[in-house]
């Protein structure tokens, strides 16, 4: 398919209705908007708003809120959040602690978002993202002391297919019996995580161990190279690849317009000839490889063995990172940094006596007051050519040019 | 009866139990989603259910403060659902899981300081004369608490609610087609917000039956995904309460199997033998996510559609005259 045809097709998409965010009603009902240029512009504006505005105050508006929750419960909030900053971005180490907890954000945000930009909701970046560490862990602990280097290319597309596999079980199950994805992505993250305890309790587990649910650390090849000495690892690298791919995925090929096709209108796509049972395990394959690939990377280049706790939950943080990012890759990078931060004070909050659910509960009320500011965004803006552009870009889809400038 | 050094009966009480607080998760979510609104929230409304009756019943000393708690906390943070998802409008979907992250975090936050700590009082079994000297069926179904009543009370309770009364139909009416009940001069928005606090409310009495009944403690995250298996129990009984009572027993015998198995250990024959208990653990999830693949299958063959309500997830935008 080539681009004048994807043009083509957007133009008729714009006939069908959009589900959610614009009833049937409204688009047919309202009379077409006068043509006039001042919209362009006040398109880009609400878009920067969207883009910026938005996040930026519902994240000042639930640290606020979280404060209130933290005064009711004795705490001073000043204090919690002054040692939060100090503790995410306060010196250099803070910094590349951040950066290193921000990687498989990054990663999983990624991983979310692509397949959230097809409209399917992959809950399961958490439970794709142990399948990824346990298949590269697999490869260190068989074949660290006898393939060399070589070893850390092979751990490499292991975490891949590791993710990709375990994600294209809900991706099967969606594709040919409507499954609903969320609660098969959750219920698979319940018996990954189980399966990983599994093998580091009996098969897996560390003989010298002194009886540690662990196995035994990879051997050096087996490692991740770090940025000079600090604990920032190659997967960084990994990240901003992977942003760029998505990026160029999203915006400059067919399969991207594709997935973005589905996820704005399945109706039209169905209709465009789109095949949507291929791009759902395509797309579920890809996310989960990508989810798959923060696995190994953490497991390479921070914990250098299996264990419990690999993840402080990223693949749910990666929802508020994805969503916040509005699925733009090079905001998810932004995001994560942020929100790696977040999870790494989470440490030092645990220091002064605050449960580490504290920071779950910054990250759910930051997801609310998001979706608030953008639903008083859209009240505000009610006109329909507006909220045309709206509702495109809260699916994080780039409006069609002829869309806006028409 | 046993088999294998499993008591039957006792497997078979377990399940109903187990089952319960599923069960009443389930029976909420049919309610909100009959309305229209699909909540992804209730693994938080449990988790914030349960701390709040836990929390409740420790400082009052009675359980029946403590469901009371449970009810009105599960309503209180179901009201933050309603509000985006009916007032606000916005996608529904985002707003349950900011519901679960946000209930997860407030619970693991304020739940601190009662882990480690017993109820004065919880939900003991209540032996009812007569029908507990039924063979079988008795020590079963009639040697339990009062919430296993309630809940077997409700459920058919709740389809005739739903299928043959007046609020019922017009709830129906509102998550088929909100806009045919608007015109017939129902409230759309009122019976949203409303059926989601019920939701939210037996949500939270779900969650509380495992601190005041099944294991009476607080644990962070003690719900272990229960609420999930709900939001798929709805789907496999098809929006209908007493298949409800089929689903939530089907995956309560999962986890009351799982303890048997563990329980039975060497009297098991020899390919039962030395299960890891992690396996033991997956059964619930993976029975649930077998049970939604049946389901959908069974669709897939007859070439039936699915029951669900057809403005299931979809925020309803009155037409404006302009």
């Amino acid at each position: 398919m080539g681009k004048s045809s994807n043009k083509k097709q957007s133009m008729s998409d714009k006939n069908q209705p959009k589900n959610i965010l614009i009833s049937e009603s409204q688009d047919s009902k309202m009379p077409p908007p006068p043509k006039s240029k001042p919209r362009v512009a006040s398109g880009m504006l609400i878009r920067i708003g969207l883009g910026l505005g938005v996040p930026l105050l519902s994240v000042v508006v639930a640290f606020t809120t979280v404060g209130l929750v933290l005064a009711t419960t004795g705490k001073d909030p000043i204090v919690v959040y002054g040692e939060m900053y100090r503790s995410a971005f306060g010196d250099e180490n803070a910094l590349a602690d951040t950066l290193v907890k921000a990687i498989p954000l990054i990663l999983t945000g990624l991983a979310v978002a692509i397949a959230f930009s097809a409209r399917l909701w992959n809950i399961g970046a958490e439970g794709q993202f142990f399948a990824g560490a346990i298949a590269a862990s697999g490869m260190a602990l068989a074949f660290d002391s006898v393939l060399g280097w070589f070893i850390l290319p092979v751990m490499f597309v292991a975490g891949i297919i590791g993710g990709a596999l375990w994600a294209l079980i809900p991706g099967i199950l969606r594709a040919y019996l409507n499954v609903n994805e969320i609660i098969s992505t959750l219920m698979l993250n319940y018996v990954i995580i189980l399966f990983s305890d599994y093998l580091i309790y009996s098969p897996w587990r560390d003989p010298q161990g002194f009886n540690f649910p662990l196995t035994r650390t990879f051997g050096d090849n087996a490692t991740l190279a770090t940025f000079g000495d600090s604990r920032v690892h190659l997967g960084l690298v990994f990240g901003i690849v992977a942003a760029v791919i998505v990026g160029l995925i999203l915006s400059r090929t067919t399969w991207g317009f594709e997935l973005k096709v589905m996820g704005d209108n399945p109706t039209a796509a169905r209709y465009a000839g789109i095949n949507i049972t291929r791009n759902i395990l395509l797309v579920m394959a890809f996310s989960g490889g990508l989810a798959g690939l923060a696995g190994m990377s953490e497991v390479t280049g921070v914990v250098h063995k299996l264990q419990q706790g690999i993840s402080s939950g990223y693949g749910f943080t990666a929802i508020i990172v994805a969503w916040l990012a509005r699925l733009n890759p090079w905001g998810i990078v932004l995001v994560a940094v942020l929100f790696g931060g977040l999870i790494n004070s989470g440490y030092a909050m645990k220091g002064i006596g605050i449960a580490s659910g504290f920071v779950t509960l910054i990250q759910g009320a930051v997801l609310f007051f998001v979706l608030a500011g953008e639903a008083l965004l859209r009240k505000l803006y009610y006109k329909q050519d507006l909220k045309r552009i709206l509702s495109t870009a809260v699916l994080g889809r780039t409006p069609a040019r002829e869309e806006v400038a028409q | 009866m046993s088999l294998f050094g499993i008591d039957l009966v006792l497997l078979l009480a377990t399940t109903v139990s187990a089952g319960t607080p599923v069960m009443l998760a389930t029976l909420g979510a049919i309610f909100n989603e009959r309305s229209g609104v699909l909540n992804l929230g209730l693994e938080g409304l449990m988790l914030v259910g349960a701390l709040a009756g836990f929390a409740a019943t420790n400082s009052s000393g009675s359980v029946w403060v403590g469901v009371l708690a449970a009810l009105l906390a599960g309503a209180a943070l179901a009201l933050i659902h309603a509000f985006f998802t009916v007032t606000l409008q916005v996608n529904q979907v985002v707003s349950g899981l900011a519901l679960t992250l946000f209930g997860t975090g407030l619970t693991a936050y304020l739940g601190r300081g009662f882990i480690g700590i017993r109820t004065p009082d919880t939900f003991n079994p209540v032996v009812i004369p007569l029908l507990s000297d039924i063979p079988l069926f008795g020590p079963i179904l009639f040697k339990q608490d009062l919430l296993v009543y309630l809940s077997i009370i409700i459920a058919p309770l709740l389809y005739l609610y739903i299928y043959k009364t007046r609020p019922g139909l017009q709830l129906r009416a509102v998550g088929e087609s909100p806009a045919t009940a608007d015109s017939m001069g129902i409230s759309v928005a009122g019976i949203r917000y409303f059926y989601v606090l019920i939701g939210g409310a037996l949500a939270g009495l779900g969650g509380a039956y495992l601190t005041l009944a099944s294991n009476p403690a607080w644990l962070e995250n003690i719900t272990a995904g229960r609420g999930w298996i709900a939001v798929a129990l709805v789907i496999f009984a098809g929006w209908n309460p007493l298949r409800a009572i089929l689903g939530a027993y089907l995956f309560g015998g999962m986890e009351a199997l799982q303890f048997s198995l563990q329980a039975a250990g060497n009297d098991l024959p020899l390919f039962l033998h030395d299960i890891p208990s992690f396996f033991l653990k997956m059964l619930p999830y993976i029975m649930t996510l077998a049970a939604l693949v049946l389901v959908e299958w069974r669709f897939k063959v007859s070439k039936k559609q699915s029951n669900a309500p057809a403005a299931l997830g979809l925020p309803y935008i009155r037409q404006e005259k302009s």
